[in-house]
């Protein structure tokens, strides 16, 4: 049977690194993937993760586990994200006004995942990529803590409460945040939105 | 209402608010058009694909792991000199031992001192060792008296 975050996290703090390595495989998937959409730079996501998972690290000796381990670990994780993309963002408005919109990393191995499918209708890969990128922007363009809400309510599949403990917010003011969240997506997403209606 | 569309459209409610989200929708168009279209959004942010970390990622999280300064217990810096460590064990049990002795020598009070300082004043003094032997009373301990 496999032991549970909080019984790894505890064995990592006797002393038992392979309990640490479990850790790491069980996470590094969902923590760069989040990390990857919140700061939208694969290579910083990365960064960022492994800085999650040395926080991790250094903090064991001192790991009580009063809270569900991934809370602790995405609330660490959320905050790293948001410092770097407040960080980041005067970078990010220099560069979007001056250079021309080139292929990210994503976008990049999708595209050289989609060239080996050779037999796929060149139209319909275009129709795809344009969907797959319309949906990245309107993510992109949500607010910081409304962005970090959408990823661990869809995709991290964290329950309300966690949630809210992530992001340092009541339950309530969680449920209106996200509440926003889906109307602003609903509204940049219209065009595909109304699509997915007539299918 | 605000608060319970999205749990209604992930399932997440719990019974008796799901029944009333749905008595509220079988009488509210605008409602429903609104759950039509956040699983509409829903569905649309599943099609985005998961990317994998990279295959250096373990190595590099391993790598700034094994970085890490060994943080030692305070007693921990005995251990890598154990000639210092028996040195202070044998002085701290010197220590010991010698109080423990110290404490088994006999006592004088302290309120013999002043009177055993005294004694080694007087029986030095000379003026009082020429004095004359006291005269012994006679009469059964009645001392003369002086003659007026």
């Amino acid at each position: 049977m496999a032991r549970s975050d909080v019984q790894l996290m505890l064995d990592v703090k006797a002393g038992d690194e392979q309990s640490f390595t479990l850790l790491l495989h069980r996470y590094r998937s969902p923590l760069v993937n989040f990390l990857y959409r919140m700061v939208r730079n694969r290579e910083q996501a990365e960064d960022l993760a492994q800085e999650v998972f040395l926080r991790v690290y250094r903090a064991r000796e001192n790991y009580v586990p009063s809270a569900k381990f991934t809370t602790w670990l995405f609330r660490i994780a959320t905050n790293l994200a948001l410092n770097s993309v407040r960080d980041t963002r005067y970078q990010r408005m220099e560069i979007s006004l001056d250079a021309p919109v080139t292929v990210d990393a994503e976008e990049g191995e999708e595209k050289t995942l989609d060239i080996a499918e050779k037999h796929q209708n060149i139209e319909q890969h275009l129709v795809e990529e344009t969907r797959k990128k319309m949906i990245r922007h309107a993510i992109e363009k949500l607010p910081e803590k409304q962005r970090a809400a959408v990823l661990l309510h869809k995709y991290q599949e964290l329950d309300y409460g966690e949630i809210a403990k992530i992001l340092q917010c009541s339950e309530s003011a969680l449920k209106s945040l996200l509440f926003r969240a889906y109307e602003t997506l609903r509204v940049e997403l219209a065009p595909l939105v109304a699509q997915q209606g007539k299918s | 209402m605000e608060n319970k569309i999205l749990g209604y459209v992930d399932g997440r409610l719990r019974e008796n608010e799901r029944l009333e989200v749905e008595k509220h929708l079988a009488g509210c168009a605008a409602c429903c058009l609104r759950v039509n279209e956040f699983r509409a959004v829903s569905g649309l942010l599943e099609e985005l694909p998961m990317i994998e970390p990279t295959a250096a990622f373990d190595l590099r999280v391993r790598a700034r792991v094994a970085a890490e300064p060994v943080k030692q217990s305070w007693w921990a810096w005995l251990i890598p000199a154990p000639r210092v460590t028996i040195a202070a064990l044998v002085l701290m049990l010197a220590t010991i031992w010698v109080g423990t002795a110290s404490k088994n020598q006999p006592q004088i009070a302290q309120e013999d001192i002043p009177v055993l300082e005294n004694y080694d004043v007087l029986s030095n003094f000379e003026p009082l060792t020429e004095l004359p032997q006291p005269v012994q009373a006679d009469d059964g301990g009645q001392q003369q008296s002086p003659q007026m």
